[in-house]
């Protein structure tokens, strides 16, 4: 039997959808079973919502005022006491897991395992090398536990169908205080989340300038879309860092994706592998994005964005 | 602050678009381009940025890797750091093995401070630099985005998913460096003379006395699904048209 320990992410207040995907990852293994745990401040509510997601046995609340925010180096020793007795321990492959997941990882003394995108067996998994451009089956030693992440991309959320019971918990570990949390400039925003949209319209360096990026927002909203970007657009300044799409920045799976003005280095193609349809808008019509794009057009953005735009509003 | 440490990894060329090997043993390697990982070139950069504003004295490039990782080192000293030292290995060592020998590495030198890349973009493994921090038992600030310093207190800002986070740190600490903490300098060819006359040492990696972390074992490599060439629209009624067959809109 595999027993899984899956480390939930939240903002404090609400789950985080990653938790699902990594739970469906967990349901993937053979023979699991899954305990989710949430480390907060006052978790009840989270802990709440983890319990109805489906093929969990258990959730484990660990409540403590060091961890209102989530600092690897105070969450890691928690996570690596509670580890014991679990064969796998999984996090998912956002910030808060990358951050966090290898500490854990060192602290047991293992390599972690890093975007889990298939389970191939009790310890064997798939995960893509070189900004994806190679997929390499890997084998963990056996007699250590498995800690990886999960690339959130490869799965969808489980269903909220279960009711399993919440067990508060104490872990008694060494809290570091040389890590203190000061502040989080998040962008705010009624558009749907990058990560979770169906529909996502991302804009590149042709934009050239984030007044003109504004094209980009009347897009999405006419679609009920989120927004993304190009690396060259958020260094730009078009665009905060959070909408970055791609190998460093958010790595997305929507139903339906809109370059407009990026060119399709593969650095942004990794971001949007898992896509279901893929449309280009590019003035060049030798653009290497046009060799993914599921339907391409060569236009003018400034022509072309305004007239798509006028025409789904009416 | 007296010394900071950067970690330069020797990888494939970040323009090189990798293959597969026909017979899925490994990545084409050959003759291809090597550089030093991109966000290790940033993780240099801002260390030679605090030295030149005088809040550090000196900065060292290690690389663990083969003996041409020289080639990279001798890179991260004409960019201007002060010496450089290679853990000369054949095999190629896994996040946690590097981590506990750049910690050996620690304890000889005694840095203020060590910068990594957030990630190897060969392996994609994003782990070095937290594995480190959490076996020397001190801070990590990952992805970070800018760094300023105060005596024995830094502040960082990092990339997170929702946007930014600011967090302090006391020093010792290891940074990883994400895209937009800097940009990194070019290399003029009077440094590229220069460089040759600074220190490289080269320490076989069997001297160190590191324990091998349990290896993850590759057993097998495949390119990715390929997705197909799809169809050419002439106009936004034909990409709208397109777009309702798919039942999209
Ligand atoms: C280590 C590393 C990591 C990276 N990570 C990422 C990442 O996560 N995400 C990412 O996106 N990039 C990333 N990059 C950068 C990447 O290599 C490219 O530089 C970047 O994606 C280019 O952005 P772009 O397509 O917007 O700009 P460009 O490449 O400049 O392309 C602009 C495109 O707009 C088209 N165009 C111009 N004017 C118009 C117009 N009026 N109408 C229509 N089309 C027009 C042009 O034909 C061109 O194709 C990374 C690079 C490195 C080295
Ligand atoms: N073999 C190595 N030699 C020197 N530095 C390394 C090595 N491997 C990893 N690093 C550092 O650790 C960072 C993260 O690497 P990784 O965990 O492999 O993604 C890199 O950007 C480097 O700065």
């Amino acid at each position: 039997m595999a027993r899984i320990l899956v480390i939930a992410e939240h903002d404090g207040g609400c789950l985080n959808p990653s938790t699902a995907k990594c739970v469906a990852c967990a349901l993937d293994i053979p023979n699991p079973e899954i305990h989710v745990a949430v480390f907060a401040a006052a978790g009840g509510d989270i802990a709440t919502a983890a319990a109805k997601l489906h093929g969990v046995r258990s959730v484990i609340q660990i409540d403590n005022a060091a961890n209102e925010r989530p600092l690897a180096s105070v969450l890691a020793p928690q996570v690596a006491a509670l580890a014991d007795g679990f064969t796998h321990v999984l996090g998912p492959s956002t910030t808060f897991g990358k951050d966090l997941m290898p500490r854990v990882a060192a602290l047991l003394g293992v390599n972690q395992l890093s975007d889990i995108m298939s389970v191939e067996g009790e310890r064997e998994f798939k995960r893509p090398i070189y900004a994806g451009n190679a997929i390499v089956t890997v084998e963990a030693p056996a007699d250590v536990p498995v800690v990886a992440t999960v690339r959130a991309a490869s799965y969808k959320a489980v269903d909220e169908d279960n009711s399993a019971p919440v067990e508060p918990r104490s872990v008694s570990a060494e809290l570091p205080t040389h890590t203190r949390y000061i502040s989080t400039q998040a962008g705010s925003s009624d558009r749907p989340d990058l990560q979770t949209a169906a529909k996502v319209v991302s804009g590149g360096r042709a934009l050239g300038s984030s007044d003109n990026f504004e094209l980009i927002f009347k897009l999405a909203d006419a679609m009920g879309a989120a927004v993304g970007a190009s690396r060259a657009a958020v260094d730009a300044g078009y665009v905060p860092n959070e909408l970055q799409v791609g190998q460093t920045g958010k790595i997305i799976a929507p139903e339906l994706y809109l370059a407009i003005g990026i060119s399709g280095a593969i650095q942004h193609l990794t971001g949007i592998k898992d896509a279901g349809t893929i449309v280009a808008i590019n003035k060049d019509s030798e653009a290497p994005i046009f060799e993914v794009a599921d339907v391409g057009l060569v236009g003018d953005l400034f022509n072309v964005v305004p007239e798509l735009t006028e025409a789904l509003k009416s | 602050m007296n010394k900071i440490l950067v970690g330069l990894k020797r990888v494939v060329d970040y323009n090189v678009r990798v293959r597969v090997r026909s017979d899925g043993s490994g990545v084409e390697t050959d003759g291809v381009k090597m550089s030093i990982n991109p966000f290790d070139e940033i993780a240099l950069e801002e260390a030679l940025r605090i030295r030149e504003r005088g809040e550090a004295s000196e900065v060292i490039v290690v690389s663990v890797g083969p003996t041409d990782a020289q080639q990279q080192l001798r890179t991260g000293l004409a960019m201007g750091a002060d010496r450089a030292i290679l853990v000369e290995t054949k095999e190629a060592t896994d996040p946690l093995t590097t981590a506990r020998i750049l910690l050996e590495l620690v304890n000889r030198e005694s840095p203020d401070l060590v910068i990594v890349g957030k990630q190897a973009i060969d392996q994609d493994h994003n782990q070095t630099g937290q594995m480190l921090a959490a076996i020397w038992g001190r801070p990590q600030a990952s992805f970070a985005s800018q760094v300023r310093f105060d005596g024995t207190k830094a502040t960082v800002t990092r990339e997170i998913d929702v946007g930014l986070e600011t967090i302090e740190i006391d020093l010792p600490a290891v940074i990883t460096a994400d895209l937009r903490l800097n940009e990194p300098r070019y290399v003029k060819l009077p440094d590229i003379m220069k460089a040759k006359k600074k220190p490289l040492d080269i320490l076989p990696i069997g001297d160190l006395g590191v324990t091998v972390a349990p290896a993850l074992r590759a057993r097998s490599f495949e390119p990715p699904a390929q997705r197909q060439k799809g169809i050419m629209v002439q106009d936004v009624g034909g990409l709208i048209g397109a777009l309702k067959d798919k039942g999209l809109l």
